[in-house]
């Protein structure tokens, strides 16, 4: 991992064509501002880890309450 | 082919009814082989069932039956990793969350799937717009406008 210090206005590259630059700091807080080509999904990496317990979560149903759903399936 | 599935007992699939997911679903990077099966024809789900693996079977519903106004951009990047050419190539499913009560479920909004039913390629893509369409989108929306 690449690790540099930037401060407060200044901003980093990655590759020719994604800026992340340093917009405020505030305590531990710290505002990015990205700027990428509109092909780059940019989000935060607890949403791709949320999405995958999500997935692993809707894994826990029962076949006997999928029939069940069958059985009563009247609302739905 | 006969493959084990998570709801349904043994089924019968054809080769050609496979869906391919490059890149694994989340949570599951090694799965890459999929079936969508009913569960019966008056559901509104289906089953995303892994063709290797029984206990990997996602209940899965038509997003734009609960929510019309549902919709969402492909990047470029996605369009040719699934070969898109038209909107015609595109068929789109959530993820449900079933719990006890079944009112109490919940559909991912914010990580569809989307298969191309041509080339059987597919992906779960993550969404930006992460407000509108949230991880967990209450089903009970969907009363009332089905059957």
């Amino acid at each position: 991992m690449l690790v540099l210090a930037r401060k407060k206005g200044e901003s980093i590259m990655i590759g020719d064509d994604i800026e992340v630059k340093i917009v405020g700091v505030e305590g531990d807080l710290i505002r990015l501002g990205i700027t990428a080509p509109k092909s780059i999904k940019v989000y935060r990496s607890e949403v791709f880890e949320s999405i995958q317990l999500e997935n692993k979560q809707a894994l826990n149903v029962s076949a006997s309450f999928m029939e069940k759903i069958k059985k009563n399936n009247k609302n739905y | 082919m006969k493959i084990n599935t998570k709801f349904l007992g043994s089924v019968e699939i054809q080769e050609d009814e496979i869906i391919f997911f490059e890149q694994g679903i989340p949570g599951f990077p090694n799965q890459q082989k999929y079936v969508l099966l009913s569960l019966g024809k008056d559901l509104p789900f289906l089953v995303l069932q892994s063709v290797t693996e029984s206990s990997l079977g996602f209940i899965v519903a038509d997003p734009f039956i609960i929510n019309p106004a549902y919709s969402f951009e492909l990047t470029d990047t996605e369009k040719s990793e699934l070969n898109i050419f038209k909107t015609d190539d595109v068929l789109t499913y959530v993820i449900v969350s079933v719990k006890e009560p079944f009112e109490e479920s919940t559909m991912n909004l914010l990580a569809p799937i989307v298969i191309n039913i041509n080339s059987r390629k597919a992906k779960q893509i993550v969404l930006q717009d992460n407000e509108k369409y949230p991880l967990h989108y209450p089903i009970q929306h969907m009363k009332g406008s089905v059957v």
